[in-house]
């Protein structure tokens, strides 16, 4: 069966990850119809050891001794750089925000092929780590809806799932390593958003001086009702806002009922282990844990055990990064590897109006987002048509043709992305449209949102398919 | 009785009965019937108290399988018997009825026949059904260039519901893209009360290298609309079925006619590579 390798790399506030994971297809259609190629596997064949993220000091991660990391990993799991063929580097939590995360991307952009590497903003590492840790899955075998909150060390990420679709995401500052202490509870560090959870309840805490257990389980059982108040399970208070993750959407429920909650990340492991010592890890991490498990979220929602805890992010990032497009598209061979295209998303109406043929108004906004991204190319995303005539599809070859002739530099790609399958008859008609001019690349079966980025790799399957890595760029 | 008879009679007795005022379509749709075989309707759920609507709803938008439709006792209930009754009815008219004429006007066809003389022939003698009149083979040597690199036709198969359907979507595509190859497309016409067997006639009656016709399929109950391609490479009367190559399961909720269509070419650009179609064809 053919079959590609991806590796995972999730380097998060506290802790580091690999794995290795093999994605196999097969065409899922019957001989006497169009094909259609599917990932019918996904299995994980490598997990590492769950290493320190190594810091240089408070603000720097160590790019090297992470190098060192990863080197060491693919030695284990008997990899080269060369064997894989797609992959994921997730920088998480707060460590993203940390200054030197694009450097670190850098050093390690040799070990995820030559194909992607990738960083996630937090919405979308909510969305990694709720399909890495079988949420995702469970919502679609047991047609129901349920919520997975990913609780790190700096982050808890939300997403909320029905039916195998993402109905909303969120990320809070919530997490077990927001507040560093010593064995004595002499307290070491403090983030932001735990300082101003602490000045709410009226708690001092000063870097240097020690401070006391109840004191600190005032502070995570209030995290623990921050979370219910995220899930909308009680009344939210305006502390919610101030510890919502820069960037980050807001969770809705949009009138649907949560069936499930799921608990995955570092602090879903101490949610169930209500004795020993409160303090092993020099954080508040197990406190946290013990708050959610007596606070309002466990006993209003029934909770499920996910198939992975603290591995969801890179197990998500190794395994449902990369996904395939449809079977019937058009491009030009020679144009990939792509990587990093800016998208840019055309809304119904857009959509429409290039269906109705006006030009005008798609050049201009062609001609700004490429200025908005100082980028010389681009992918457009469109929604799609589900059974066009086949005149509307020939008006909106002519219209995105005549478009990108005026306002893309001279002799760069046309590259389109569908929803809808009809990217081999749309590609055809651009093909013959631009007669050469512009190479052509359409394919579908991918959904794209404003401001996300693309990478397009080498064609697979007799050239039916290829890998698409769909993704936010946190350094633009 | 044929259909247009019915139609005009049934017309008739509308126009009188709204004369005469005992009907009254004109106003608002309240306390209208519903179309119980609308999508709308069969949507929802018929099975009363159930444990969890929610997921009762989901269930039903992953099938078209009439799940949580309840039962009377031991039986269907009367909607669901109706609505079963309604779909059964919609494929025996996709059977029974002719394409519309305008429908082929507008694509520019003319219509040829084989040897059924109407569609109770049609239906019972398929070995007549799979060859041309006379008349059509005179008519097709007169009309269409000879020796063409591939000869594309419409024919009404077991539904000609999915021909009206499909046709003007997926006939340009394919006629387009083979032409922009280079290839020289025979002209297209329209075969009725046609079997898929009938392509060995046509494709030895002008010479073509490649047929592909393009024919309604039976109607199930879930749609009326499926078209399927059969493409074969040099096809000659009594080859054997395994040199057709098929692309089914065309219509609006399966492959969208123009996506079919532009597959369908790239498959007969395929075929005339590799001088092959059907088992013989490496895809």
């Amino acid at each position: 069966m053919p079959n590609i390798l991806s590796v995972g790399i999730d380097i998060g506030t506290s802790t580091t990850q690999l794995v290795f994971s093999r994605i196999s297809m097969e065409n899922m259609s019957g001989y006497f119809c169009v094909p259609r190629i599917c990932i019918v596997d996904k299995e994980v064949i490598y997990k590492s050891q769950v290493h320190l993220t190594p810091l240089k000091n408070a603000a720097f991660i160590d790019g090297e001794a992470i190098r060192e990391i990863v080197a060491e990993e693919f030695r284990r799991a008997g990899f080269t750089p060369r064997d894989v063929d797609t992959g994921a580097v997730i920088i998480t939590g707060e460590s993203a925000r940390k200054e030197n995360a694009a450097e670190v991307l850098e050093k390690l952009g040799g070990f995820a092929g030559e194909f992607v590497v990738s960083t996630a903003g937090p919405d979308l590492e909510s969305i990694i780590a709720g399909k890495g840790s079988g949420v995702f899955q469970y919502t679609i075998d047991n047609a129901c809806t349920a919520a997975n909150l990913d609780i790190g060390g700096g982050t808890t990420n939300i997403v909320f799932f029905d039916n195998g679709e993402t109905v909303s995401k969120g990320c809070l500052d919530i997490g077990g390593r927001l507040i560093r202490l010593k064995k004595d509870l002499t307290v070491e560090s403090v983030s932001p958003a735990a300082a101003k959870i602490a000045q709410h309840l009226g708690i001092r805490l000063t870097p240097g001086q020690r401070t006391t257990l109840p004191d600190l389980e005032k502070i995570t059982d209030k995290m623990a009702d921050l979370l219910a108040q995220a899930l909308y399970i009680k009344p939210q208070e305006p502390l919610l806002q101030a510890v919502r993750t820069p960037g980050s959407a807001w969770l809705e429920l949009q009138g649907k009922r949560i069936n499930r909650i799921c608990f995955s990340g570092g602090v879903a492991d101490c949610i169930a282990k209500p004795d020993g010592d409160p303090i092993p890890y020099g954080d508040i991490g197990v406190l946290l844990g013990r708050s959610i498990a007596k606070g309002d979220l466990t006993r209003s929602i029934p909770t499920l055990t996910g198939t992975e805890t603290i591995r969801a992010t890179v197990v998500g990032a190794g395994t449902y990064t990369t996904t395939i497009s449809g079977s019937t598209i058009t491009y030009a061979r020679e144009l990939f590897p792509m990587k990093n295209i800016p998208a840019l998303k055309l809304s119904l109406k857009e959509q429409d109006a290039c269906f109705e043929g006006r030009v005008q108004p798609l050049v201009e906004k062609i001609k700004w987002f490429l200025q908005q991204s100082e980028s010389e190319k681009l992918i457009l995303a469109l929604t799609g048509a589900a059974n066009p005539e086949y005149k509307e599809l020939k008006a909106l070859a002519h219209c995105l043709c005549e478009a990108m002739d005026t306002a893309l530099p001279a002799g760069t790609p046309a590259l389109i992305v569908l929803e809808q399958d009809i990217a081999k008859a749309l590609g055809i008609l651009m093909e013959k449209e631009l007669s050469g001019r512009r190479k052509v690349a359409c394919i579908d079966g991918i959904k794209v949102e404003q401001g996300d980025y693309v990478d397009l790799g080498k064609p697979m399957l007799n050239g039916l398919v290829i890998p698409v890595v769909v993704k936010t760029l946190l350094f633009g | 009785m044929n259909q247009e008879l019915i139609s005009a009679i049934v017309e008739e007795v509308i126009r009188q009965l709204m004369a005469s005022g005992k009907i009254d379509l004109s106003s608002s749709n309240e306390g209208a019937c519903e179309d119980i075989a609308s999508p709308a309707c069969k949507a929802a759920p018929l099975l009363e108290s159930p444990r969890d609507a929610e997921a009762l709803e989901r269930m039903m938008k992953r099938t078209t399988a009439r799940i949580g439709v309840g039962r009377a006792g031991p039986r269907l209930k009367t909607q669901t018997l109706l609505a079963l009754r309604a779909d059964h009815a919609q494929a025996r008219d996709a059977v029974m009825k002719d394409v519309a004429p305008g429908v082929l006007e507008d694509a520019g066809l003319f219509t040829v026949q084989t040897l059924c003389e109407d569609k109770n022939m049609y239906i019972t003698r398929p070995d007549l059904g799979r060859q041309l009149s006379p008349e059509a083979v005179q008519t097709l040597k007169e009309k269409c260039i000879p020796n063409p690199d591939v000869q594309i036709y419409i024919s009404d198969g077991l539904s000609s519901t999915a021909v009206e359907a499909n046709m003007g979507k997926i006939l340009p595509v394919i006629t387009e893209t083979l032409e922009s190859k280079g290839l020289k497309v025979g002209t297209p016409f329209y075969l009725r009360f046609g079997r898929v067997g009938a392509q060995e006639h046509i494709a030895e009656t002008l010479g073509a290298k490649v047929v592909c016709v393009l024919l309604g399929e039976r109607p199930g109950l879930a749609t009326a609309e499926s078209m399927s391609a059969y493409i074969t490479y040099n096809a000659y009367v009594g080859m054997p079925e395994s040199k057709r190559t098929v692309v089914s399961n065309i219509h609006k909720n399966g492959t969208a006619a123009v996506e079919a269509g532009a597959y369908v070419a790239e498959v007969i650009a395929m075929i005339l590579e590799q001088k092959a179609s059907g088992v013989d064809l490496v895809k």
